[in-house]
């Protein structure tokens, strides 16, 4: 009975105030969208970098003919000190951390540089004899490249010892903006939402009114006379919170995986599981900022 | 039933208490008159009887229950032992007599079965047996107050307030609601009535407690509504003396 009668009270609200239930559920649907959006960027940044750290080395550079620093003097850098660094990199110390030594002579390393910059400028001057022997380290864990730095940058005949994550941080920095830039906006509209829904609430106990005053008068409880209206403000927002996880979902598979994907193999895209992990936290921030907001609004009218 | 001790009342806005220092006790089944000028008290001694109000000093019972001492989350339970009638009846306008009557066994949370046999009694008792699918505005002043009446006392509550119940009546309608008040009475319910009408106070010969200026001036039995006066004109000389004051 009572369900019957708390259902037809939160119809009758729902349906009174057609026009302010329409704006909760847009605003509600945007500004959950940008926060999927702040969560999916997130996501992203996770999995490149899970991708490129995964696929980063650090490049030990030794001296060439005419590299002048404090561990080179213009010769370049020995057998035996490749040796003697590639023997410290095995040593029981470091051999933890170290997944792969390879080595890379001025033969291979002009190879690769002509495959890279082959057919610019700066390949007119490129020549084996200008490039440098390198051991290229992979790490254990990406954190390792520190330390394989550390234990090899002051070795004699190392010209300098180089991160390729370094590389790859502006990357991640640009994207955590993006995200940065859709939580801040996130907040903002989920502020907004608050507000408009706990505004509808008040509005819809105000038209309300007389039918509050009776409850109140008959001794309807609290709980049974505020229900109705934080129902209302949950459902509202749900409606939204649905939109915006559908439009989540809808925009990785399509967008992301059915258009971006293909154009950019080399990079890991998020997929459908990610966007179906943020698409139930929509909802429940949905159902919990309305709740909590339609509960406050009606308090006014709970007070004896 | 109800009892009030030294009670007294005063707003922040105002300078004059609304009640000061009323002590009075209503026992059960009496059919109590409140009389008095506009401003005189009676409401706010009815809505403290329901604890819409505290009182800034003293102490109210109702029905053993120390009211000051009843927390916030209790006066809900509390009220359905009160039903409650006004000038201005309060009915639902979207809902007809039936549904009117069953709102308030909903919202209290009985059973379907207890509201479709005690609804259709309780519309049999206050004459409205044939009206039950009508809406509001589709009755008369006099039977929508019947239906008023009848939504107060479905749950059979010990005490029936009524702040003038006949006050947007005319006084043969007022008559019939009044011979429905004494039927309620007659059958144990404490009534306390709020009103102006002399007229109505005199035919009933029930106790009468009159009110001025938040004070009881009066407490009688069998009384009538005036002991000085007798002309109709009941606000005329007080307010005169209040202006001249």
């Amino acid at each position: 009975m009572r369900v019957q009668l708390i259902a037809q009270e939160v119809w009758n609200g729902l349906r009174r105030n057609l026009s302010v239930v329409v704006s909760v559920v847009l605003v509600t649907f945007i500004s959950l969208s940008f926060v999927g959006a702040a969560i999916l960027l997130q996501m992203q940044i996770n999995q490149m970098k899970g991708f490129w750290y995964d696929r980063a080395q650090v490049g030990v550079y030794f001296c060439g003919p005419v590299d002048a620093t404090a561990t080179c003097s213009q010769t370049a850098a020995t057998a035996e000190q490749v040796d003697a660094v590639r023997a410290v990199l095995e040593s029981g110390a470091i051999a933890p951390y170290v997944a792969d030594v390879e080595f890379e002579d001025r033969e291979l390393a002009y190879q690769h540089f002509m495959e890279q910059f082959g057919g610019t400028s700066s390949a007119e001057f490129a020549s084996p004899e200008t490039m440098n022997e390198a051991l290229w380290v992979r790490p254990t864990t990406p954190q390792d490249a520190d330390l394989i730095r550390e234990a090899t940058s002051a070795l004699p005949g190392v010209l300098e010892v180089r991160d390729q994550r370094a590389l790859l941080e502006p990357i991640f920095q640009v994207l955590s903006t993006a995200s940065l830039a859709a939580i801040g906006i996130a907040v903002l509209m989920l502020v907004a939402a608050v507000l408009l829904i706990s505004t509808t609430i008040r509005l819809s106990a105000f038209s309300r009114k007389r039918e509050l005053g009776i409850m109140r008068l008959v001794g309807a409880s609290n709980r049974f006379i505020q229900t109705p209206f934080i129902i209302e403000g949950i459902v509202a927002a749900l409606v939204g919170a649905v939109l915006a996880a559908g439009a989540v979902v809808a925009t990785v598979h399509f967008l992301l995986q059915g258009y971006v994907a293909p154009m950019l193999q080399t990079i890991a895209i998020v997929g459908l599981d990610d966007a179906l992990v943020v698409a139930p936290v929509l909802l429940g921030i949905g159902v919990l900022f309305a709740g909590v907001a339609a509960a406050v609004a009606i308090r006014r009218y709970l007070r004896i | 039933m109800i009892r009030f001790d030294e009670v007294s009342k005063t707003y922040s806005r105002k300078a004059r208490p609304a009640l000061d220092g009323v002590s009075l006790e209503i026992l059960k089944g009496e059919f109590v008159f409140l009389v008095g000028a506009s401003g005189s008290g009676k409401s706010t001694l009815i809505r403290m009887v329901l604890r819409e109000e505290t009182p800034s000093s003293g102490e109210v019972h109702v029905l053993g229950q120390r009211l000051k001492a009843l927390p916030n989350r209790r006066v809900p339970f509390f009220r359905r032992n009160l039903g409650v009638v006004f000038q201005d009846f309060r009915l639902l306008g979207n809902k007809t007599v039936y549904e009117n009557v069953a709102f308030t066994l909903q919202v209290i949370g009985k059973s379907r079965a207890f509201i479709s046999e005690a609804v259709p009694d309780v519309l049999k008792i206050v004459g409205l047996a044939g009206k039950a699918s009508r809406l509001p505005h589709e009755l008369s002043g006099g039977e929508q107050q019947r239906v008023a009446i009848a939504r107060a006392v479905v749950n059979r509550p010990p005490i029936l307030l009524a702040d003038e119940p006949t006050g947007n009546l005319d006084p043969s309608t007022s008559a019939g609601i009044m011979a429905l008040l004494a039927r309620i009475n007659e059958g144990g319910t404490t009534v306390v009535m709020a009103t102006h009408e002399a007229s109505i106070v005199d035919e009933m010969q029930k106790r009468v407690v009159e009110l001025d200026a938040g004070r009881i001036m009066r407490d009688e039995a069998h009384g009538s509504y005036r002991r000085h006066l007798g002309d109709d004109d009941e606000l005329a000389p007080r307010a005169l003396e209040e202006e001249t004051a």
